[in-house]
């Protein structure tokens, strides 16, 4: 399985990530500069990393979104390509128009790092395949600008699609609207979140519950 | 020319940090601030003469980049 993860200027999970796809997938993915323009032929996944790209400059995940390599992956996505967007990436995501809403600054003002409580809403997507509907899982997140906010039209739609993937349980650590922590797009191939599959990949390193969502990946590539 | 751009928070979009600096600013005894809403201001130095055309292209930037029109709306200014 060949997967892919973009590096912006800022990024800080890359290699986190990269770890986490090779566990998953048996074999390291490409390092993908952002000035690229193009992807490597054959890929499965992309994979778009936690961090600080661009030091959050104008907003978060901005500056990443019209980098040159973000016309191939939203062609990619746009093929029904799988692009997984965590954090930063999440941000980028949006920012490129790949999902919807925006990600505004924490209610509480403060940059919230700690394990949360999430419900898996639905095992209908390439992510969330290996999990069952309402179930709980413990993901980290390390953010600063993570509470989604929606139209009242696009959060009915979300709602209504079942693409809300993750939802915070108990306090919700960024006041994100109806506890969203992570989104899918319409073709349900794009899911940006902000907790940290990626860090929860290891039992010897404090949980694998993420480990499950990069195995729906693998199973999503092979069928 | 010059471009001047004020982006702000479109009305109903809760603001967090705004509300933060009314509450300091209670705190220092200042009385009667009823709503803050913070917002970001950007100077453009444009090489355009024409004065629709650089508002046009700072219209142009803002919707592309400067603002996200999900949450943000923008104004512009030609000098």
């Amino acid at each position: 399985m060949k997967a892919a993860v973009i590096v912006f200027p800022g990024s800080n999970c890359d290699r986190d990530l990269a770890v986490a796809f090779r566990d998953a997938f048996g074999a390291a993915p490409a390092m993908v500069w952002h000035k690229e323009t193009s992807l490597p032929d054959g890929l499965d996944v992309i994979g778009v990393p936690g961090g600080f790209s661009f030091g959050d400059y104008l907003r978060c995940g901005a500056i990443a979104a019209r980098s040159p390599i973000m016309a191939a992956v939203s062609a990619f996505a746009g093929r029904g390509g799988p692009v997984l967007g965590i954090c930063n990436g999440f941000q980028v995501l949006i920012e490129a128009g790949l999902l919807p809403g925006a990600l505004m600054r924490n209610a509480g003002l403060a940059f919230v790092c700690r394990d949360v409580t999430l419900k898996v809403e639905t095992s209908a997507s390439p992510f969330t395949a290996e999990y069952r509907e309402g179930e709980t899982v413990t993901f980290p997140v390390a953010h600063h600008d993570g509470n989604f906010v929606a139209d009242a039209e696009t959060l009915a739609r979300l709602e209504g699609e079942g693409r809300v993937a993750f939802r915070y349980q108990g306090a919700n650590p960024n006041g994100s609207m109806n506890a969203i922590a992570g989104v899918l797009s319409e073709n349900r191939r794009v899911l940006g979140l902000m907790p940290h599959p990626e860090r929860a990949a290891d039992a010897a390193l404090g949980g694998a519950d993420g480990a499950r969502l990069l195995r729906s990946l693998a199973g999503a590539a092979v069928s | 020319m010059k471009a001047k751009i004020h982006v702000t928070l479109k009305p109903g979009v809760l603001d967090p940090q705004g509300e933060a600096v009314r509450h300091a600013l209670g705190a220092l005894g200042f009385a009667g601030v009823e709503a803050v809403r913070q917002g970001k201001y950007l100077e453009l130095d444009l090489a355009e003469t024409d004065r629709g055309a650089a508002e046009a292209a700072a219209r142009a930037m803002c919707e592309k980049l400067l603002a996200n029109t999900v949450i943000e709306t923008f104004r512009v200014e030609i000098e």
